[in-house]
């Protein structure tokens, strides 16, 4: 049996060579046999039902039976393999049953991650189609190219601007919800609730308040508009104002990230114990003394989560750009740069070579927060 | 970290003065004021989606306001529209098709994986799962160019497998980790005495191990599928916006690219790409709260 260890402290069996004292080499054929073999035989049946139910008239039939074979599919495999250890003589079993159980997730995790992670860090050296190494030429149009470079400005605004708005509103909110007897419920779920919905769809809810007629084709329907025309102000076609068309995509990023902030930290607040608050009121703190002096202390390793996994995300920001027209309004971003050049140009070293920029930029923010994570999972 | 959207209330001390009670309605005021500017973009969409494209274009959503019971303005046909000849009621079975296993095959090798990280022996194992977790800081955008070379070559863009298998990679570092660390602190005297009478790890896995993980797995399952179901980045790169395969999000971004003026099908789209996700949110809004927290670090 294995001992109970969270942490990653070494354990010293698994340095010593673990290997059982049976043939060797039978065994290592086996475990490459039981790890190979059968799930890739798993995924050609699956990719053979799927390739004849993708083409059939009822769409219907095609998506139950594309659950059936994804879900079944996967279920399947296990089972298979590990009925396929039970038959081998009983000395090899118990060695290379884990490697049933860890396999397909080291196989898939060296595919889809490992491999090509090291293959655009390559790629990135290389020419538009991969074929020839240029050299630094491509990490040199990163920091020259002139859309590229008021990218990387506009990410910067992306990054100071909504994790900061997003946690100063989550935050307000979420002490004055707390304070409300009834309702409080209520209110976080209607202001948690963009969080639920694709970056495209809270696209289009935004492009219908910025909507913009020019004079003579209609009247205005956006709602931003519509306030301009009730004011006695000329109508604005707001998307287009650079770069003051940045802080309205940034709005819609807001809308949608501050439920998360405030959930989590109206959990820390919550968390505050309320003897430490009430020893500070009894001496005499005033409420914004309680709040300074107690409540944010206490909040702050919380705050610096949310600022964190913020960052990441905005960093990250692509969808909302995209279908902003970036190119004619000035609204670039980097990962949107990425998909421009590695997707619509189809210049893979370019592409490749944003990538690993933004990989770089992501690395010690994201490095901040799983050391967090794990060390909270420690003291849980 | 806590967890619940709502936990324990607690009496607040001073309530009872004139003072308090002012503030108290001032309090009111402002959250009030906050949800109901939080409401307007999502209420506007939903009242100008059952408007009728003459309503929609000729006046804003706002004057409806003045003339509810105007029979004339308010319409079901956007969304009889946007469901069959715009084609969202195929986007939407296809978006099912690609969240539903892109949910629960990389739960179910993560799941496997955290219980012979947690449970069995192997050589290796704690240099794999040190492994795993550095892969958390590998964000998607580095995976797209090769995997859609590899996919390319052997013909699966397209394939709904396709979406599935990449779903899966970029998913598998959190999810074996979050399970890793929740299976690993069930109490082992339970699998041992499983063991004793005389249970193979596969059905300890199946019998004991996933019923006792269930509150992990469905936090991760809805975090995931909400995930999946939004996603737009993976499905364009490796699905593609053919009709027949093409997800919600690339149709409602199509319909955008093409009749981006035609207010009264993209309200109404946009509503059906929000529906099942919101529905989700808020029947399952507590589980979700603690797949975001955990969520927190997804590459």
């Amino acid at each position: 049996m294995v001992q109970e260890d969270t942490g990653l402290g070494l354990d010293d069996r698994d340095l010593m060579d673990g290997t059982p004292p049976t043939n060797p080499f039978s065994v290592h054929i086996l475990r490459v046999v039981a790890a190979l073999v059968i799930p890739i035989a798993t995924l050609l049946g699956m990719w053979v039902a799927m390739n004849w139910v993708q083409n059939l008239e009822n769409r219907f039939v095609t998506v139950i039976v594309a659950i059936v074979v994804g879900v079944g599919g996967v279920w399947l495999l296990y089972w298979a393999m590990d009925s396929a250890v039970d038959q081998l003589p009983l000395r090899f079993r118990e060695s290379v049953r884990p490697y049933v159980f860890v396999g397909p997730a080291l196989v898939l995790l060296i595919l889809y991650l490992v491999y090509p992670a090291f293959y655009t860090f390559v790629l990135s050296f290389q020419d538009a189609k991969g074929s020839g190494f240029v050299g630094l030429e491509n990490y040199a149009f990163v920091f020259t190219d002139e859309r590229m470079l008021r990218s990387i400005r506009n990410s910067i605004g992306w990054i100071i601007v909504v994790p900061l708005v997003s946690v100063v509103v989550g935050l307000g909110f979420a002490l004055l919800a707390d304070r409300l007897k009834r309702m409080e419920s209520a209110a976080k779920a209607l202001i948690f609730l963009p969080m639920a919905i694709s970056f495209v769809g809270a696209s289009i809810v935004w492009k219908f308040i910025y909507s913009f007629r020019p004079e003579g084709f209609g009247e205005q329907i956006g709602l931003l508009n519509g306030i301009m025309v009730a004011l006695g102000q000329d109508p604005v076609g707001w998307l287009q104002q650079q770069p003051w068309n940045n802080l309205l995509l940034m709005v819609i990023m807001i809308w949608m990230q501050t439920g998360f902030g405030m959930v989590i930290l109206s959990a820390a607040i919550k968390g505050v114990p309320e003897d430490i608050m009430e020893a500070a009121r009894i001496d005499g703190a005033t409420e914004p003394q309680v709040f300074w002096r107690v409540i944010i202390p206490s909040i702050a390793s919380t705050i610096v989560v949310v600022l964190t996994t913020m960052t990441i995300n905005v960093l990250k920001i692509f969808d909302i750009v995209w279908l902003s027209n970036p190119e004619t309004n000035g609204t670039e971003v980097i990962a949107e740069r990425m998909m421009r050049w590695f997707f619509r140009n189809e210049h893979d070293g370019r592409g490749a070579a944003i990538a690993v920029f933004l990989f770089v930029a992501i690395l010690p923010v994201m490095i901040l927060n799983i050391r967090r994570f794990r060390r909270e999972e420690a003291i849980r | 970290m806590t967890t619940a959207v709502q936990p324990t209330r607690r009496a607040r001390g001073s309530q009872g003065n004139v003072g308090a009670e002012q503030s108290l309605w001032l309090i009111r005021l402002v959250i009030f004021v906050v949800v109901i500017l939080w409401m307007i973009p999502t209420v506007g969409l939903l009242i100008s989606s059952f408007r009728t494209p003459e309503a929609i274009n000729t006046s804003g959503w706002w004057t409806v306001f003045a003339n509810l019971f105007d029979g004339a303005q308010w319409t079901f046909q956007n969304y009889q529209d946007v469901l069959s000849s715009e084609g969202f009621g195929n986007a939407f079975l296809n978006t099912l098709a690609v969240a539903v296993p892109s949910t629960v095959i990389p739960i179910t090798i993560a799941a496997f994986a955290a219980y012979a990280f947690s449970w069995m022996d192997f050589p290796g194992r704690q240099w794999l799962f040190i492994a795993v977790i550095a892969l958390l800081v590998v964000p998607l955008q580095m995976a797209l160019i090769p995997i859609l070379k590899i996919y390319s070559s052997v013909g699966l863009v397209g394939e709904f497998l396709a979406v599935w298998l990449a779903h899966t990679g970029f998913g598998l570092p959190l999810a074996t980790y979050l399970l890793r660390n929740y299976i690993g602190t069930l109490p082992s005297s339970l699998i041992e005495s499983a063991k004793i009478d005389g249970a193979d790890h596969f059905t300890i896995f199946w019998r004991l191990v996933i019923p006792l993980s269930v509150p992990a797995l469905a936090s991760f399952a809805i975090f995931q599928f909400l995930w999946v179901f939004n996603d737009f980045l993976v499905s364009l790169v490796f699905l593609g916006g053919t009709r027949d395969v093409r997800v919600l999000t690339l149709a409602l971004n199509d319909l955008n690219g093409s009749r981006g003026e035609a207010w009264h099908l993209l309200t109404s789209a946009a509503f059906v790409t929000m529906a099942l996700p919101v529905a989700v949110f808020f029947s399952l809004q507590r589980y979700f709260v603690r797949g975001l927290t955990a969520g927190s670090v997804k590459g």
